[in-house]
């Protein structure tokens, strides 16, 4: 039987605030164990916890991006259960009452737009974490709690995602999303970024939902897809045997590829939640809703709009400059200095891309500056430089930090426009080939690039492209 | 009259005019405390050399001219209150070995005005209990008649005021932790209203009930005191940024006209008639003095009981999943793998008492019971709430027993639960509303043992209930009474 997949996903992003959700302990990643801690991250009798106000504006500003309503009154509730990592034997979450709800993202999908509903963000407290790793002279499980108590949104979608590259395309959206506001540092692999997956799947044609399974543990956008597409195939292979699917949470192993159970729903924690009352609910008025739009950036999809519609940007460029908020920066900096879109677009696709990834380092660290990029295009634009010689002045920018004039007069690499030495050039070259003359002029005119290039190889690249392209035709046509 | 018969009013002029020193103080009741506290058990952890400490350094305080009115008291504080460095038990096994790295807010406030702290005061296991008995380091005594329990949860905290071993307590009340062991040991007794006090660093019990207040001999030192810890905090988002009064400035204010309401639903068949008598009595002193009596009605007063049992034991059902034996606390010796430390340091660790709270509340917020149970006992409680607010629409402050009888025999109540619940019933709805009440001495039964009359006063005006009673104090005198240890 043909199955259609119906996914919905549960993602956790970490926030990045200075301090925890409850306390005044820094939220710094990758700190000696426990060193990040007090009494009231570490659960201490007595302690009681007090609500960050950053962690509320952050979620106010993600639920404003992702079209969620902001519920007025927020109530915190305790979600009881037992775990090393969880100091009190609850966490603090929100209920029944998020404070975002009723959102929804728009995702492009083989040239269409599907719209996926947001069922709710909510504020919540991170738990710590278990270290198994092998510490000489101990056998037991360690708990480090510095990342108790760290502030996280949970961001819950409908069941709306009809295959692996719509979850794909989905998380990648809001991973954006969450950057691009600067709430979260979108890192997945230290786990300010996690996913969870609730995957089901349905006859073609029926619109009654299966038993879907939780799959936990997803830490790359590439997992996502192996874990989706693995629980597809052995749901499918349980349906077809005549079988039923076990509502169940189910792991996933990054070095296998596969899930594997983790608890049964009879095994499933009644966490017995209820208002936390350590803490008054958050009454958020209009005037905190409207401060906090304020100061919400333009998002990527405003701005590849513009991009397309302004700055007369194809669409593939646009997609791509705006994938990263400094990316975007970045371009918009240059292009304000030099007003040329597709050329910018160009240089920062092309060559500014290539040599980040080349040293894997990150747009805000790249050494090649907006002001200096746009200095280097001018250069070009002038006719100082050509195109050609632009790529290795900006090579010996990237290395060197300097700027390009210095690099243009220092190794000698203004263009040539002079026409009496270019002539000679071309002359030389004429001279040296009268057999490729001879069958240019009889009629094989694909030997013209050829000429070029020997006329640009004997100005060292310098030669002004456009005026041998001009003079070689003259000369070659009589 | 001894030192350590002193109230802190009459304590400070001493040391005010250098007629005494805190350390001659101090050692006038650590001497005490050795002499009388193996028959009273009020004590868990006595602190003589922490207490020497804090009272030299409140001497040269002194001597610098920096005097508060609480610099160089000796004062015990219940064992719920986290002192840094000073084992607090919690009156339970699961953390008879957890020493605490920091100071909650009121034992601060206390410590930054230069009280000093003798000790560490039994109490029921993390404050369940309304007698004393469920302490794992044994019951507390009551002074007035050893074989008597001094009420609970707060039961050290009222023990050492009527056996002069401490000069001030704190305590905390949660259905009645402070009024009623007040009531049964002749002391006064103060619960604000909630949010007066912080409750950072309070071991939490029912964290929407618990509130800080003192024990102590007279109504000047409660005003004191509450004067000395009370105000906004910001590491408690539930304390209230309301302003605090100069309560011992305002103690004089009388009351002549003061409208005084008395709940038809306190004043029942079956109350006790030594109670009943000690009642008429103040009800004819304050008729006298020019108060305005009149009846009033608190209608939900019979649910009282099962809505605190609910929503109290459910909050602490979450407030004690703390003690898992993994950070601090008892852990079991023996066991193999998580679920079992988890099992065994509970099962071992904690009382029956507790253990019994904790099941009712896991029940009380089950999937499926929740809306039956712990939703409905909060609709009940704003309607308890209503009923107070109400009734103050008529009345300045209400007037009502603290218990339905003087104290009871330690044991007599133990193998009936329920019983002992009940015999909280016109405290637990103070908590409920959230407003504030303070018991005074009101006479003594027949056989000797101590009667407490409870003053309600609207939210936050623990102004009026404290003035109310230093009228009936001046005029009744029975708070000079001594037990006769």
């Amino acid at each position: 039987m043909k199955y259609q997949v119906v996914i919905g996903l549960e993602v956790h992003t970490q926030l990045t605030t200075n301090t925890k959700i409850f306390c005044g302990c820094s939220t710094r990643f990758g700190a000696e164990p426990n060193s990040q801690t007090c009494p009231v991250c570490l659960g201490f009798p007595g302690a009681l916890p007090v609500l960050n106000k950053k962690v509320v504006e952050y979620a106010i500003r993600a639920g404003l991006a992702t079209n969620c309503s902001i519920t007025k009154r927020n109530v915190f509730a305790r979600k009881n259960y037992f775990y090393p990592d969880l100091p009190k034997g609850y966490q603090i979450s929100q209920f029944d009452l998020p404070i975002c709800q009723h959102g929804h993202l728009d995702i492009d999908i083989e040239g269409e737009t599907r719209r996926i509903g947001i069922t709710r963000i909510h504020m919540e407290e991170d738990a710590g974490k278990l270290v198994h790793a092998d510490i000489p002279g101990v056998d037991d499980s360690c708990v480090d709690l510095n990342r108790a108590c760290t502030p996280l949104l949970e961001i819950v979608s409908e069941p709306d995602m009809r295959s692996p590259d719509e979850a794909i395309a989905y998380l990648k959206k809001l991973h954006q999303i969450v950057m691009y506001l600067g709430i979260c540092d979108g890192n997945l692999e230290e786990g300010s970024f996690r996913c969870d997956a609730n995957v089901s799947l349905m006859p073609v044609g029926s619109s009654t939902f299966g038993t879907r399974a939780e799959l936990k543990n997803i830490n790359s956008f590439k997992f996502i897809k192996q874990a989706i597409e693995y629980e597809m195939e052995r749901q499918a292979e349980i349906l077809d045997e005549g079988g039923r699917i076990i509502q169940e949470t189910r792991l996933f192993d990054p070095n296998t590829g596969t899930t594997r159970s983790m608890r049964g729903k009879e095994e499933a924690h009644d966490y017995r939640y209820f208002p936390d009352p350590d803490l008054v609910p958050i009454i958020i008025s209009d005037e905190w809703i409207e401060e906090a739009r304020g100061t919400l950036p333009e998002l990527p999809e405003a701005k590849r709009a513009r991009f397309m519609t302004d700055l007369a940007l194809p669409e593939y460029d646009a997609e791509v400059l705006v994938a990263s908020r400094e990316l975007a920066q970045y371009f918009e900096d240059t292009f304000t200095l030099f007003p040329q879109a597709k050329t910018v677009s160009n240089w920062v696709m092309g060559e500014v891309t290539r040599a980040l990834n080349d040293d894997g380092r990150s747009i805000s660290d790249c050494p090649v500056t907006p002001a200096l990029l746009a200095d280097l295009l001018k250069l070009m634009e002038k006719g100082t430089i050509s195109g050609k010689i632009a790529k290795t002045v900006f090579d010996e920018m990237y290395k060197s930090g300097k700027a390009p004039e210095k690099i243009v007069e220092e190794k000698g690499l203004v263009q040539v426009s002079d026409t009496g030495a270019i002539e000679a050039m071309i002359d030389e070259v004429l001279e040296k080939n009268p057999g490729q003359v001879a069958e240019y002029r009889g009629g094989k005119e694909t030997l013209f690039g050829f000429f070029v290039g020997q006329v640009m190889r004997a100005s060292k690249g310098k030669a002004n492209p456009a005026l041998v392209n001009e003079m070689l035709l003259k000369k070659l046509n009589g | 009259m001894e030192i350590f018969d002193l109230t802190i009013h009459e304590l400070h002029e001493k040391l005010q005019a250098k007629e005494l020193s805190s350390v001659e103080a101090t050692r006038a009741m650590l001497a005490r405390i050795e002499a009388v506290d193996d028959k009273v058990n009020a004590y868990i952890t006595v602190t003589p050399e922490q207490a020497l400490a804090e009272a030299e350094a409140a001497d040269k305080r002194i001597a610098a001219g920096d005097i508060a009115t609480l610099t160089g008291i000796p004062v015990g504080l219940k064992d719920i209150f986290i002192t840094k460095g000073i084992r607090t038990t919690c009156g339970s096994k699961i953390l008879s070995n957890f020493i605490p790295p920091y100071d909650g807010t009121a034992v601060a406030r206390l410590k930054e005005r230069g009280a000093v702290i003798v000790g560490k005061l039994n109490q029921d296991e993390f404050a369940m209990g309304s007698s004393n008995e469920s302490s794992y380091f044994g019951p507390v005594k009551n002074p007035w008649n050893l074989e008597c329990t001094p009420g609970g949860s707060s039961g050290g905290s009222a023990a050492a005021i009527a056996a002069r071993t401490a000069t001030a307590t704190l305590g905390t009340d949660t259905g009645g932790s402070i009024r009623q062991p007040a009531s049964h040991c002749s002391c006064v007794g103060l619960k604000p209203t909630y949010g007066r006090v912080s409750r950072y660093g309070v071991i939490a019990y029912a964290s929407s009930l618990d509130q800080v207040g003192p024990l102590t001999r007279d109504v000047t030192d409660a005003a004191i005191m509450l004067g000395a810890v009370a105000g906004y905090d910001q590491m408690d988002s539930t304390s209230v940024n309301t302003p605090v009064p100069d309560y011992v400035a305002g103690l004089g204010a009388g009351v002549k006209g003061l409208k005084i309401g008395l709940p038809s639903q306190y004043f029942i068949e079956g109350l006790d008639p030594d109670v009943k008598r000690a009642m008429d009595e103040a009800i004819a002193l304050y008729k006298s003095l020019g108060a305005e009596i009149r009846e009033v009605s608190l209608p939900h007063t019979e649910y009282a009981v099962a809505t605190y049992y609910i929503i109290a034991t459910a909050e602490a059902s979450s407030n004690l999943a703390r003690y898992d034996g993994v950070r601090f606390g008892h852990r079991t010796e023996d066991a193999r793998g998580l679920a079992q430390m988890y099992a065994k340091s509970r099962a071992e660790g904690f009382g029956s008492e507790v253990k019994r709270r904790i099941m009712l509340g896991t029940y009380a917020l089950s999937s499926g019971y929740y809306d039956a149970y712990y939703l409905k006992a909060q609709k009940v409680r704003t309607l308890i709430q209503q009923d107070f607010l109400n009734a103050f629409q008529e009345v300045d402050v209400l007037l009502t027993p603290i218990a339905p009888t003087p104290p009871f025999k330690i044991g007599e109540k133990l193998a009936d639960p329920l019983q002992m619940y009940l015999s909280d019933i016109f405290t637990i709805p103070v908590n409920l509303a959230g407003t504030c009440g303070l018991s005074i001495p009101a006479g003594f039964s027949a056989a000797g043992l101590p009667i407490g009359l409870q003053l309600i006063g609207k939210p936050f005006d623990e102004q009026t209930i404290l003035s109310t009673a230093y009228s009936f104090e001046r005029e009744t005198q029975w708070h000079q009474k001594t037990a006769p240890l």
